[in-house]
């Protein structure tokens, strides 16, 4: 496999994209189908704060809310992952340890990622060593849009080496790509350098996660599967609220990439609101009735 | 990862054509559309009039529902007295009420009918699909949005025909008789019925055979409306029923969509009379992708292009043209996404590809999948399941084809796909116009110069430059060489219905 030159640029067309996004959106999900996928979605869920004042109360109950995310349904799936700063990845590592929930930490300088390359790897060192199976980075998007391409791109690869045998989730920001050319071409860039997921964005740019968005870079992960034969996995975040929404990520996914990635090895959520809707959603399903968002627990 | 483990287990392809499996894992459940609510009459008479009368002969034929083979309704058949009655009936309109009240009354009625169009719109489409075979979601989203936007738009030029037509007086040309196919069924008859009217005409419309139902809600529409009697008159049934209005003495103009084989019969036999006539018959449009295009989306344009329908599409683009450098990629993720068409129930939400209109147009798409593996073509087809029961096809793509081949050469009028490659744009050119067909096309590629280069030297009515059968009642249609003679649509498409 060769490295392709990041200075050409492959064409997409915005008006295609968006119309594909509107004729999947077009797909019906009803009954069994939408229970089942309102379960990969919670499965899926990387739970996620990011705030300044987050502190370890808040954290253990997001904890314990990924473990059991609804305890009057004891059969429900935990969530994928919880997703924290590094000053909080060892209190995660223990209230999760023995579950199949995993501790993912953003680490680089999140979010912006104005840092030296030093920084960046003692903070992704730092997050690995107490105890992270996933780190989130964030591309130098400066660097990226100036068209120093080979500076993200070995950038990628330290944090992916610093990472060692953690999941490398490689943030693009994509709100601040402005283009799908751009997008499709960060995403190669990702994979390429050694990203085991693809990841939209930090949450604290807007817009964040969007479907033609997630689309480009579906299709950037298809093109690499089918040249390399390796699977990266897909991550949007930011902005997803409604299981609806969740629903609507999953068909993009099934008509794009297949079976084979759904599932939280390879497709995951970056949300905070999602998993009350989710859970509000599947609780419907199966009693018929709505019920009160004071029944789902807000951690 | 014990979770991702047990999912790396349980997943198996299934589809070995392909690397990606589409099928396994996450199925949607069945989403029908609620058809109980549209009325279906177990008889259907003609609409001659104003009024619904039986067919002097007393004959009805029987109309199916080609996703399950089921009668629908019996449909009554006009013969020669019939067509004659609803002819004198256009006449007497013609000369009578309709022709002295205004362009601005004329445009009232236009508008009334497309609003009830726009109320009866979900009843409309579940009956287009329960007739047709087409899927509802096509039925519901483009074809009676469509019917309704035509009336609406021609609404609007009815008091304004002096300006579509500066420094001359525009007159109607008397009674259309208007023949239409089965593909479309209602938005082939707003195509011919909604100009006729707004430029003051009246019309003798046969649908076709396979797809009567719409045209008689239409003419029950009509009715409500409160139409003058006589201005519309529908009477149904097969080529023979055509044959009449074809020859019949008193029409002044003939508007035909369909085969180009009928389409040189009414030629032949419209030669020698003053009647006029536009006709909107086959194509074997071309895609031509360029190896700078925006490959993804190009894939979607020609899925869009050849799968639109069933294939059943005059505009369909049948031939794909793919430069050598991008065409293993392309027929790749054309392969690929064949895999995520879902084919089968068309009153399904979720269906992308309906079935085959009739018994007919099956054995004649079946005919031509023989005859391309017997030319040597190398056929794919998607691995989806279809019904047991019903006139379904997978959607097929040929590569491995030649220029000369049947396939390529023949308008098959079924979702079936032959790719050719090309190296540079004059073969790609050569290739596309090398047919007796010309009636749209499409090009794909990132370059402006490219697209106006190729738009200029195509020989076809529409070229589509990244995307494909697009339509909008604004734009005029019509196509070159045997696909055609007039142009329907936009202000072009009054031309087509008046004297000036």
């Amino acid at each position: 496999m060769s490295i392709p030159d990041f200075n050409q640029t492959i064409p997409i067309d915005h008006v295609g994209v968006e119309e594909r996004i509107s004729r999947l959106n077009s797909r019906s999900i009803k009954r069994e189908s939408k229970v089942q996928a309102l379960k990969m979605a919670l499965n899926m869920m990387d739970l996620t704060t990011l705030e300044g004042k987050d502190s370890a109360g808040k954290v253990i109950q997001l904890c314990q809310k990924a473990k059991r995310p609804h305890p009057p349904m004891p059969d429900l799936p935990t969530v994928a992952a919880v997703c924290v700063y590094p000053s909080m990845v060892s209190l995660v590592k223990e209230q999760v340890k023995g579950t199949d929930v995993k501790v993912a930490s953003v680490a680089t300088a999140f979010p912006s990622g104005q840092a030296p390359l030093s920084v960046k790897l003692d903070d992704t060192r730092f997050a690995v060593s107490e105890g992270a199976d996933e780190i989130d980075m964030v591309i130098s998007r400066g660097a990226f849009l100036s068209g120093e391409y080979t500076k993200v791109f070995d950038e990628i690869a330290a944090i992916k080496e610093a990472c060692g045998d953690a999941h490398l989730k490689v943030i693009l920001e994509t709100g601040e790509l402005h283009t799908y050319e751009n997008v499709r071409k960060a995403s190669d860039l990702a994979m390429h350098a050694g990203a085991d997921f693809i990841k939209t964005s930090t949450g604290k740019v807007s817009p964040a996660a969007t479907q033609p968005v997630t689309l480009v870079m579906l299709e950037a992960i298809r093109d690499y599967y089918h040249e390399t034969g390796t699977m990266i996995g897909m991550k949007p975040a930011g902005g997803i609220r409604k299981a609806k929404q969740a629903i609507q990520y999953l068909v993009l996914v099934k008509e794009t990439l297949g079976a084979a990635w759904l599932n939280n090895k390879y497709f995951r959520f970056g949300a905070s609101s999602l998993a009350n809707d989710v859970l509000m959603q599947i609780v419907k399903q199966q009693t018929g009735v709505y019920q009160s968002p004071n029944y789902f627990s807000v951690d | 990862m014990s979770e991702a483990t047990e999912t790396k287990d349980i997943y198996k392809p299934t589809s070995p054509n392909s690397k990606l499996d589409f099928a396994s894992v996450w199925e949607y459940a069945s989403a029908p559309q609620d058809a109980s609510f549209a009325e279906v009459k177990d008889r259907y008479e003609l609409f001659i009039n104003g009024e619904f009368i039986e067919p002097s002969k007393g004959r009805y034929f029987k109309s199916l529902n080609p996703a399950t083979e089921e009668e629908i309704a019996d449909i009554a058949e006009a013969t020669q007295e019939d067509v004659d009655n609803a002819v004198k009936a256009a006449r007497k309109a013609f000369e009578g009420e309709w022709s002295s009240i205004s362009g601005k009354e004329r445009a009232k009625y236009l508008y009334r009918i497309a609003r009830m169009i726009q109320e009866r719109s979900r009843e409309l489409a579940v009956l287009e699909t329960m007739d047709g075979g087409k899927p509802i979601r096509e039925s519901r989203d483009v074809d009676i949005p469509l019917v309704a936007a035509h009336f609406f738009y021609y609404a609007g030029w009815a008091d304004k025909l002096e300006y579509a037509f500066p420094g001359r007086t525009p007159e109607p040309i008397g009674v259309c008789g208007q023949i239409i196919p089965w593909n479309f069924p209602l938005l082939m008859l707003a195509w011919k019925i909604a100009p006729a009217l707004a430029c003051g005409n009246t019309v003798v419309l046969k649908p076709a055979e396979t797809t009567s139902l719409t045209a008689m809600k239409f003419a029950e529409i009509v009715r409500d409306a409160g139409l003058p009697a006589g201005v519309i008159n529908i009477v149904t049934g097969a080529g023979q029923t055509g044959a009449e209005i074809v020859n019949h003495k008193d029409i002044d103009k003939i508007a035909f969509t369909g085969s180009t084989n009928v389409g040189k019969i009414i030629r032949k036999a419209v030669a020698g009379t003053d009647k006029r006539y536009t006709l909107e018959l086959g194509g074997k449009g071309a895609l031509v992708i360029f190896d700078d295009a925006p490959i993804d989306q190009a894939v979607e344009g020609i899925i869009n292009a050849i799968y639109f329908n069933q294939g059943h599409v005059c505009c369909a683009g049948s031939r794909l043209m793919v430069q050598e450098g991008v065409a293993d990629k392309v027929i790749r993720k054309l392969k690929d996404r064949l895999e995520t068409l879902i084919v089968g129930d068309p009153l399904d939400k979720n269906t992308d590809v309906g079935a085959i209109n009739s018994q007919q147009q099956y054995e004649t798409v079946n005919k031509y999948l023989e005859v391309g593996v017997e030319e040597g073509a190398d056929i794919y087809q998607s691995k989806c399941s279809i019904p047991e029961q019903g006139f379904f096809i997978r959607p097929t793509l040929f590569t491995n084809v030649a220029q000369s081949n049947r396939i390529v050469q023949e308008e098959i009028f079924g979702p079936v796909l032959t790719v050719q490659t090309f190296r540079t744009a004059d073969e790609a050119i050569q290739k596309a116009n090398n047919t007796p067909y010309g009636l749209a096309s499409g090009v794909w590629t990132d370059k402006g110069s490219k697209i106006f280069k190729m738009g200029s030297s195509m020989r076809s009515g529409v070229v589509w430059a990244n995307t494909y059968n697009k339509f909008d009642p604004t734009s005029p249609f019509g196509g070159y060489k045997e696909s055609g003679v007039g142009r329907e649509g936009g202000m072009h498409g009054l031309a087509a219905y008046t004297k000036i």
